[in-house]
């Protein structure tokens, strides 16, 4: 590489947003830069944001395509509140992305895309590289698609094709900003375009123009350098939400020794979970694609009778069509794992976006007395171990369980420290043995879960169904005090899983001013603004649920050790309602509904204007 | 892997009371889902299926209690959704012989979609729907096969509505084995269950079943040994369509529908149709369907279509494998660290 005389600004995390037309290839793009900040050592957190239209006329500003990437010397836990770099492919892309950007961020721009055309299609009135309504940015208009096309004049291929390459122009020029290595990207696209040698070439040399004529233009007065983090030892691979729920099935299905049935119905953002489970069915994987989201959870349901566990996937309009079969589950007492992958709703709402909206309709939202457990996770890599325990426990309490997932979660990603599976809890099943004299609703007395009895065991032929079942013999009955009893078994089963959970441990002092009481995917978000409060010298704790039903243990003493219990949440305060419900407090809610993350600046805001009181 | 339910390997010999629950059965007395019940208990002893593989799967309605009156597996589950837990029940072992009850309104109402869609699929399951047209555990309403017109509860001035026609549904929706029978015939309903046993595939019996406190009388027609000789056509592989009190009316196709035609009329007696179960095309079947919505045409009781294909499970269960044969069997450790992954050194 050659040696740059450049100056080098030191930088502790940096935010970088590349946008475009949904065929720029702008995910691949975002993806590049993520693997090699990842193998450089930074800490990182990146968000996808995809268009709605699957394939949106090009140059418009709905068919913008964006992928964001934070990245850090210190630990990151959030794509970024704010971005100091966006990558404008078009003049949509600019358009639709520059609210995003901090004060004097950088602008690199595609300016061969600003034709009158293109211009017209984003709403500019005029060029906005041109109006000086780009002043207070540092802005850099390159010829990217002229200098890509000049880089692979000598090679033997079409316009198309090389303009295909202009993504790794851009490319380049953000990795000489960064002072990455092209490495990386390089053998990437080695291994990608092995067979069209002359395509990988075509690629790398744009990389290697892109990166050269930054360096050689002086395009920037300085670049950038953001050291590696320090980072536990260890295997490390990116990962989705949704592949991380995906993978922790999978595992758990393996310590039951059970077959994992998946019964989906496609929906946007749970989609993914079906997808990915369905490559692996030398995994003891079974995935059916039913006609219905009932149907799904229905071919679950009967899969779990018949001995298998039975998982399905889906987002809010899927939760509210699945809510009779989850009433069936609780009745039956049948092991089943519901992954909800929350968008924005009601109705269709806004299927691409973010919200954790669902929380009440979790817990409550079902005809009778209803009880299921709820468990969030709170970042990307936490789905792993949040579908994990919800097999656990479904199988080991005889119980559908609720895993409220989120868009943000789904198609997030972030680096994550393959565990050793030896270290999982093992997961025990409550199976009836032929010849047992067994009654169907008889209960374990530490758990209180009946036992699981398969189809085809010899003298335990036995029926199950939606009515109301006596204790112990599960012969239908209406007698009044046999039902109240077995609403409150099947309750007080529910809060017995307490006993297998590890309780959350509160970060900060145990007792003070202000609690920080949150739950899912604003973990990042919490924890961020934490770690810059500390820096200010400001003392408040964070509390984070894991468990939304059953509560811990431990919640009521903290939460009763502070003067204020503030709860973020995207939504109008579910969380807070609970909590006030159950603990008689005046907790503080803030709440944001506009289908997005919680963003840092706005909680930290927030905070300190109690503080202030 | 095994793919079928039907591996008849008697173990021991059950008898009809063996399948008997300790539960009272609790319908109206005369109701015709006592002779369906009856008749089931005295087919599957004879299947040489042992009594822990069956699973009865049920809806919502008079007939979805049938769950609890055998002494078998079984789940009683919510309205039109018995199709979708048994789809379930067989991928999870296929090794289960599994039977959905349903009912006019569970089946072709509220589980339209899933009776379909098990169908098109081929799932190897015997459904049987009992048919009252009417809607009996709600009290007299009128269901998707209540002829137009009728006056129920819900129909003061009679139902506006069109009503489905089972068989057709069934053959449109690709059933493998569609038939007929009719509560007060048990010999034949015995027959019907044996052979829908027996089929490798999913299996369709509509059942005609007198609900003697709302609609009573329904299927007359059928039922009543004066009428039935006249309108009840017995379909028989290989055999020609007759009916009639002496067997001198037969079927023959005119242009593209069915017509009556009397035997003793040398001229006409050569075009009767020979009943072929096996034809490919629905649309012999669908014709014969269609007589049961037409004046002064007989109804056919009996199987309609009864084709070889390949089932969901078969094909399900061959993909595992065709994947373990591909990738083999699963390595977790390998799993997890499939797609980019990098070491970080201490």
């Amino acid at each position: 590489m050659a040696k740059t005389h450049k100056t080098v600004i030191k930088v502790d995390d940096v935010t970088v947003r590349f946008a475009g037309d949904s065929g720029d290839g702008i995910q691949l793009t975002g993806k590049q830069f993520t693997r090699t900040t990842a193998l450089i050592g930074n800490e990182l957190s990146t968000f996808p944001d995809f268009p709605a239209e699957i394939r949106a006329p090009a140059g418009t500003t709905y068919g913008v395509s964006g992928f964001q990437i934070h990245f850090g010397s210190h630990p990151i836990y959030t794509p970024g509140d704010k971005v100091d770099v966006l990558v404008a492919m078009n003049p949509s892309a600019l358009k639709v992305n520059i609210k995003y950007l901090k004060p004097n961020a950088i602008i690199i721009v595609n300016e061969d895309n600003f034709t009158e055309r293109n211009l017209r299609l984003a709403g500019y009135p005029k060029n906005p590289l041109e109006d000086g309504s780009l002043k207070g940015y540092q802005v850099y208009p390159v010829p990217v698609t002229e200098l890509t096309r000049k880089a692979l004049e000598a090679l033997g291929l079409s316009q198309k094709e090389k303009d295909r390459c202009k993504n790794f122009f851009a490319l380049g020029i953000v990795y000489w900003l960064y002072n990455r290595p092209l490495e990386p990207t390089i053998e990437w696209i080695q291994k990608k375009f092995a067979k069209r040698p002359e395509l990988a070439k075509a690629n790398i040399l744009a990389l290697k123009a892109g990166r050269n004529f930054a360096e050689s233009t002086e395009l920037f007065a300085s670049h950038y350098q953001v050291e590696p983090a320090k980072i536990r030892p260890g295997v490390y691979r990116n990962i989705t939400g949704n592949e991380a729920l995906s993978l922790g099935i999978i595992v758990a299905g393996r310590k039951a020794g059970l077959d994992i049935f998946v019964g989906s119905y496609p929906i946007t953002p749970a989609s993914d979970i079906l997808h990915e489970l369905s490559l692996h069915k030398n995994f003891g994987v079974k995935t059916f694609q039913a006609e219905d989201e009932m149907a799904a959870i229905g071919a679950a349901v009967g899969a779990s009778f018949a001995g298998d566990l039975g998982v399905t996937a889906t987002s809010g309009p899927g939760m509210a069509l699945k809510t009779e079969f989850l009433n069936l589950a609780v009745m039956t007492e049948l092991p089943l794992v519901i992954f909800d992958v929350q968008r924005a709703g009601p109705s269709t709402g806004m299927p691409t976006k973010t919200e954790q909206a669902d929380l009440l309709f979790a817990l409550y939202g079902r005809p009778g007395e209803s009880p299921v457990p709820v468990v969030a996770p709170r970042s990307p890599s936490d789905c792993f171990y949040a579908a994990f325990e919800a097999a656990r426990v479904a199988i080991q309490y005889m119980t559908p369980v609720i895993v409220l997932s989120d868009l943000y979660l789904a198609n997030g990603a972030e680096p994550w420290r393959v565990p050793d599976l030896d270290q999982l809890p093992p997961i025990a099943l409550t199976s009836a043995q032929p010849g047992e004299e067994y009654l169907p609703y008889q209960r374990d007395p530490e758990t209180l879960a009946r036992k699981w009895a398969l189809p085809g065991t010899p003298g335990l032929e036995h029926r199950i169904g939606g009515l109301e079942k006596e204790e112990n013999t599960g012969n239908v009955s209406y007698d009044p005090d046999n039902h109240e009893r077995m609403v409150k078994l099947r309750a007080e089963k529910v809060e017995r899983i307490r006993d297998i959970l590890p309780e959350p441990e509160i970060e900060g002092p145990d007792e003070g001013e202000l609690l920080i009481l949150s739950w899912g995917s604003t973990y990042g978000a919490v924890v961020t603004v934490m770690q810059e409060l500390r820096k200010k010298g400001r003392e408040v704790s964070h509390y984070h649920l894991r468990w939304l039903n059953p509560l811990p243990r431990n919640l009521e003493y903290y939460i009763r050790n502070f003067n204020h219990v503030f709860i973020p949440e995207v939504n109008l305060g579910q969380l807070s309602r609970i909590v006030r419900d159950r603990y008689l407090i005046d907790a503080v809610s803030f709440n944001r509904v506009k289908g997005q993350p919680l963003m840092v600046q706005e909680l930290k805001e927030a905070i300190e204007q109690i503080l202030a009181r | 892997m095994a793919t079928q339910s039907t591996h008849f390997i008697p173990v021991k010999k059950v008898r009809q009371q063996d399948f008997a629950s300790d539960q009272e059965v609790r319908w109206c007395p005369g109701c015709g889902d006592y002779a369906i019940l009856a008749t089931l208990k005295r087919v599957l002893p004879d299947l040489g299926i042992p009594r822990e593989k069956y699973v009865f799967v049920s809806g919502i309605g008079c007939s979805s209690r049938f769950p609890y009156y055998m002494n078998t597996y079984g789940i009683h589950s919510i309205h039109g959704r018995a199709p979708t837990i048994a789809t379930g029940i067989r991928l999870a072992n296929p090794e289960l012989s599994v039977w959905i009850i349903t009912g006019d309104g569970d089946g072709l109402s509220i589980g339209g979609n899933h009776l379909i869609h098990i169908m098109r699929r081929n799932v190897n399951v015997n459904i049987i729907l009992f048919n009252n047209e009417i809607y009996g555990l709600t009290k007299g309403q009128y269901s998707p096969t209540s002829p137009k017109g009728q006056v129920t509860k819900s129909s003061p001035y009679g139902s506006i509505d069109n009503p489905f026609n089972p068989i057709k549904v069934a053959l449109a929706s690709g059933a493998t084995f569609v038939a007929r029978t009719v509560d007060r015939d048990t010999k034949h309903m015995a027959e019907i269950f044996r052979r829908a046993a027996r089929h490798k595939g999913v299996s369709f019996v509509e059942v005609y079943q007198n609900c003697v406190i709302f609609n009573d009388g329904a299927f007359r027609e059928v039922t009543d040994p004066q009428e039935k000789p006249e309108h009840a056509l017995y379909l028989e592989h290989g055999k020609p369509l007759l009916f009639g009190k002496e067997k001198k009316k037969g079927l023959r196709l005119h242009r593209f529908h069915l017509e009556v035609v009397e035997l003793d009329d040398p001229e006409q007696a050569d075009d009767i149709l020979i009943h072929d179960q096996h034809n490919p095309d629905t649309a012999y079947a669908t014709l014969l369907a269609e007589l049961t919505d037409k004046e002064n045409m007989p109804i056919p009781l009996g199987v309609f279509r009864s084709i070889e294909m390949e089932t969901y499970e078969e094909a399900f269960f061959r993909q595992i494998e065709t994947v373990k044969t591909m990738k083999g069997e699963g390595d977790l450790k390998q799993l997890m660290v499939s797609g980019d992954t990098w070491e970080v050194k201490a």
